[in-house]
C-alpha cells in the first residue's frame, strides 16, 4: 500500500474509479459532489480514460447508458436533485441490465433543497430509483477509504449481476478530508468489453447483433424478463450484503445508522457505555439488499432499537421489516442539512431506558 | 486523547490550508485525524470555518462544534465562535484584525498580532500560519519533524518556493 | 445488371412501418451504405422513441435502444468508449427536435463524430398523429385540430439550418425520398455523414423530408404531393453545411 495521504471523500471516490478500470466519467457539476469532476477531468486524460462533461445530469446518465452498453466501465456522480433527473436513465439502464456505478453525494431536500449533508434520499435509492420494478445495488460507506475501497467493489458487483450499483454518500463524507491509502504498486488498466458477449462493440462479422433493450411490446414476455432480473436479485439478496456491528455483542439499545451517521452513533455509543449504558450500532453497507440478518444477529440481545438519520426517518422502516417489528424501533435524527450531534443521539438512548 | 479544533476568518486568509497543514501534523504524528470545511455558496471574502479533528482513537463526527481549540482570524467569526470553546480550551485570535477581548475566565486566550508580524517580517499574507505556530507551541500538537514532514507535503510543488516562509512563519509564530 | 437484394445490413424480417410510409426506403439506404463501406461489424446503431423505436430489430449491426430524446447522449457515450467505431442514431422530429433538442444541440455543438439520420414528417407518428416541433403551420393534427397557430403552438423548429450555426457541425443537409432522383441523392448524403465520420471530422445530420400517410389521412400518393407542395417550400431541400470542422 502507498503512504497515507489526505484526500476529499469525493476525490478518493474519483481516484478508486480509476483504479477499478472505470475508463469513462460523465457528469454535470452540483455542489457538494463536483471535486469528482474537476478531479476526473485532470486525471482521465492522463491514464487514457475520457472524461466529458455533460450538457445535463440527463445527458450524462444516458451517455453511462451508451458506454456501458458497449461493455465499458463507466461512471457518473450527482447530488440529490441531479439524481432524481438521472432517473428515468437509471431505468432505462436497469432495464437493459447494464452495470454502472453511479454516485449520490447527498444533500438537503425535497426541490432545490439545500447544499448541505443530508440522507434523505434513503427511499429514492432503495425503493424506486426510477419507474418499474427493479432494485440497484446501494453501498453506503462511512469513511473515506471505505469510499475508496467500495468502489471497486461496485464495480465488481455491478458487472457480476449486470445492474447498476449505487454508492450514497453525502455531503459530510464527500467534503471531509481523512487519510487514505491506495495500492501504489496496481497497475491501472481501464475496462474494456472482453468477459462481456452482450455488450454493442461492433460485431466484426463474428456473431449475430447485440441488442441493449429494454423495450418488451408483449406483455407475457416482459414478465418473462423482469421474473428472471428478480431472481437474479434473489441471489444478490442472498450473497451480498453487508453490515458493520460494533460493540453490539451484550447491547441492549441497538443504534442503527449508515454512512456518516453512524459515525456519530458510534461516538454516542462511546458516550453511552462511559455511562453504564450497553449500547451498540448496527452499520448497514449494503442498503440494498438490506443485511436483515445482520440485522437480527446485531439484536439477539436487544430491548430496544434506535435509528439515526440526516432525514425524518426513512431506514427505520427497512429495520422494522427486517425485525418484523419484533423489537421496538425509535427514530432520532435532524434534517435539512443538520447534522445531528452525538449528544443528540444520546440524550435519546438514555430517554429510551438506557440510563439506569 | 481527542483535540476538536476549530479554525475560522474569511475566504482568503488561508483558514483551509493551515487546517491541512494541522490535519497532516497530526498524520504523521500517528494520530486519527479528518479535517471538513464549511462550503457554501460564497467564493471569496465570505466567512469560511474549517474543523480538524486529532485524536487517538477513530473520529466519530468530524463536524467541531464545540472545540477544544479555536483559531480565530476575524470579528464575525470570533462573535460567532468565542462562546462555544469548551470550557479548559484554548483560544488563538490575530489581534491585528480582532479588537475584541474575551470575557471568559474558564478558557485560555492568545492574543498575537499575526498580520502585523507577517507584514513586518516579509511574510505578508502569511498571519495564518503564525497563528497556527503559536497553536503548536501552546498544545504541543506536534514536533519539529512532523511539522516539516507537513509543511513539505502540503505546500504545493510549484510553489515549493514558499515551502521556507512556511517554516519561519511557523517559528516566528512558536516564538510568540 | 446488378441483381437488386436486400442490403446485408438490413435484417430479413418484415418492417412493421405503414404501407407509404418512407421510413423503409431510408432503412434501405442507411443499409446499402453500411454495405458499401464495408463497416457492419464495426457499427453500432441508437434507435429511438417514436416509429422507428424498434428499428434495432432491423438493422443487422449492434444496436441500443434509448431512451426519448437521448439517442445523441447515447450515441456520445458509445463514441467516447469506442472512437474507432460507426456510431449512428435514427431520430423522429419529436424525439430529436423536441424532448431531445439538449442532447442534439450539445453533440452537435460538441462535434460528436457521429452520424444522426433525421425522419422529418411534421407529426408524432407513432402516438396517433399529434403535433411536432416540425409541424407546419395551419396544418392539422390530432393536437391541432383547427391547425396549428402561430399565435398559440408558435413556429417550428428548422432543424438544418439551426445546427448550421454551430461550429462543430460538419454536414448539416436535407434531403427527401420521393423519387428515385432524390432517393439516390439521399444515399449520397448518408454516405458523406458516414464519411465525415470515418474521418473523424464532426457531427454530421441528414434531414430527410418524409411522409406519413396514416396520420396525414392520405394516400401514399396524396402524401407524397403534400410533401413537394407544402412541406419542401417550407423545408428547403438542399446542404446547410458541409465541411471537416477538425
Amino acid at each position: 500500500m502507498s503512504e497515507l495521504t489526505l484526500m476529499k471523500g469525493n476525490e478518493a471516490l474519483a481516484e478508486a474509479a480509476i483504479r477499478a478500470g472505470c475508463k469513462c466519467f460523465f457528469g454535470y457539476p452540483i455542489t457538494p459532489q463536483t471535486e469528482i469532476s474537476a478531479y476526473l477531468s485532470k486525471r482521465m486524460p492522463k491514464v487514457g480514460g475520457v472524461f466529458l462533461q455533460a450538457e445535463s445530469e440527463v445527458a450524462a446518465i444516458n451517455m453511462v447508458y451508451g458506454c456501458a452498453g458497449s461493455g465499458i466501465r463507466c461512471m457518473t456522480s450527482s447530488s440529490s436533485p441531479g439524481i432524481s433527473l438521472k432517473t428515468e436513465g437509471i431505468s432505462y439502464i436497469a432495464g437493459a441490465d447494464l452495470p454502472c456505478v453511479i454516485i449520490n453525494v447527498q444533500r438537503g431536500g425535497p426541490g432545490l433543497g439545500g447544499i448541505q449533508p443530508s440522507q434523505a434520499d434513503y427511499w429514492q435509492v432503495t425503493r424506486a430509483l426510477g419507474h418499474g420494478d427493479f432494485h440497484v445495488l446501494v453501498f453506503a460507506p462511512s469513511t473515506v477509504q471505505e469510499m475508496a475501497d467500495t468502489v471497486q467493489k461496485a464495480f465488481d458487483l455491478a458487472d457480476k449481476y449486470r445492474m447498476p450499483a449505487v454508492i450514497l454518500a453525502d455531503g459530510l463524507l464527500g467534503q471531509m478530508m481523512e487519510p487514505v491509502a491506495f495500492d501504489e504498486d496496481a497497475e491501472i488498466k481501464m475496462s474494456d468489453a472482453s468477459n462481456k458477449p452482450w455488450a454493442a462493440t461492433g460485431h466484426k462479422n463474428q456473431r449475430k447483433h447485440n441488442i441493449i433493450n429494454s423495450l418488451y411490446l408483449q406483455a407475457e414476455e416482459l414478465e418473462e424478463k423482469v421474473r428472471k432480473r428478480f431472481e437474479r436479485y434473489e441471489q444478490v439478496k442472498a450473497n451480498e450484503t453487508m453490515a458493520e456491528c460494533y460493540k453490539t455483542e451484550d447491547a441492549e439499545i441497538v443504534v442503527a445508522a449508515y454512512g456518516s451517521t453512524a459515525r456519530l452513533a458510534k461516538s454516542a455509543v462511546e458516550l453511552a457505555r462511559k455511562e453504564g449504558i450497553k449500547a451498540g450500532v448496527f452499520r448497514p453497507i449494503t442498503l440494498w439488499p438490506y443485511p436483515v440478518n445482520e440485522l437480527n444477529e446485531a439484536c439477539k440481545n436487544a430491548k430496544k432499537v434506535l435509528v439515526t438519520e440526516m432525514s425524518m426517518g426513512q431506514m427505520v422502516d427497512d429495520v422494522k421489516l427486517a425485525l418484523n417489528c419484533r423489537i421496538p424501533v425509535e427514530f432520532v435524527g435532524r434534517t435539512g442539512g443538520v447534522i445531528p450531534s452525538p449528544a443528540e443521539i444520546l440524550n435519546k438512548i438514555k430517554e429510551m431506558g438506557g440510563d439506569k | 486523547m481527542t483535540n476538536d479544533i476549530l479554525l475560522a476568518g474569511f475566504g482568503g486568509q488561508g483558514i483551509l490550508f493551515i487546517g491541512k497543514l494541522l490535519a497532516y501534523m497530526g498524520l504523521y504524528a500517528d494520530k486519527h485525524v479528518s479535517w471538513l470545511p464549511s462550503y457554501g455558496p460564497e467564493m471569496r471574502g465570505g466567512t469560511c470555518n474549517c474543523s480538524v479533528c486529532i485524536s487517538d482513537d477513530p473520529i466519530g463526527s468530524p463536524l467541531v462544534l464545540d472545540p477544544d481549540i479555536l483559531l480565530v482570524m476575524n470579528t464575525p467569526s470570533y462573535d460567532k465562535f468565542i462562546g462555544n470553546v469548551k470550557a479548559g480550551g484554548k483560544c488563538f485570535i490575530d489581534s491585528s484584525l480582532i479588537e475584541e477581548k474575551c470575557d471568559r475566565s474558564d478558557i485560555e486566550c492568545f492574543y498575537v498580532p499575526a498580520t502585523e508580524l507577517a507584514n513586518s517580517n516579509g511574510l505578508k499574507g502569511m498571519a495564518n500560519v503564525i497563528l497556527l505556530g503559536k497553536v503548536i507551541k501552546e498544545t504541543g500538537i506536534a514536533s519539529q519533524e512532523v511539522i516539516e514532514k507537513a509543511v513539505h507535503k502540503v505546500v504545493p510543488p510549484k510553489k515549493a518556493n514558499l515551502i521556507e516562509a512556511n517554516l519561519k512563519a511557523l517559528k516566528l509564530g512558536m516564538e510568540q | 445488371m446488378p441483381e437488386f437484394k436486400r442490403p446485408h445490413a438490413l435484417c430479413n424480417v418484415p418492417l412493421h412501418y405503414c404501407p407509404g410510409c418512407t421510413h423503409g426506403i431510408v432503412h434501405r439506404l442507411v443499409a446499402e451504405v453500411i454495405d458499401e463501406m464495408g463497416i457492419e461489424g464495426d457499427t453500432i446503431g441508437v434507435c429511438p422513441v417514436g416509429c422507428s423505436v424498434m428499428a434495432y430489430d432491423y438493422f443487422n449491426c449492434d444496436m441500443l435502444e434509448a431512451s426519448h430524446g437521448r439517442s445523441p447522449a447515447v450515441a456520445t457515450g458509445i463514441k467516447r468508449a469506442n472512437p474507432d467505431k460507426f456510431v449512428f442514431t435514427y431520430q423522429g422530429d419529436g424525439d430529436l427536435a423536441a424532448i431531445g433538442t439538449a442532447e442534439t444541440v450539445h453533440a452537435a455543438t460538441r462535434g460528436e463524430n457521429i452520424t444522426v439520420i433525421f425522419i422529418n414528417n411534421t407529426t408524432y407518428g407513432m402516438t396517433g398523429g399529434q403535433m411536432a416541433p416540425t409541424t407546419i403551420p395551419g396544418q392539422i393534427t390530432q393536437t391541432t385540430p383547427y391547425g396549428r397557430n402561430i399565435n398559440v403552438e408558435g413556429f417550428p423548429v428548422k432543424v438544418c439550418e439551426m445546427l448550421s450555426q454551430l461550429d462543430g457541425v460538419a454536414l448539416a443537409e436535407r434531403v427527401t425520398v420521393i423519387d428515385p432522383k432524390s432517393i439516390m441523392n439521399a444515399k449520397k448524403a448518408i454516405r458523406k455523414g458516414f464519411e465525415f465520420q470515418k474521418n473523424k471530422q464532426g457531427f454530421s445530420i441528414i434531414e430527410v423530408l418524409s411522409t406519413c400517410p396514416t396520420n396525414w389521412g392520405k394516400t401514399p400518393i396524396e402524401a407524397i404531393q403534400r410533401l413537394k407542395d407544402e412541406m419542401i417550400p417550407y423545408y428547403p431541400l438542399g446542404v446547410f453545411k458541409e465541411g471537416a470542422v477538425r
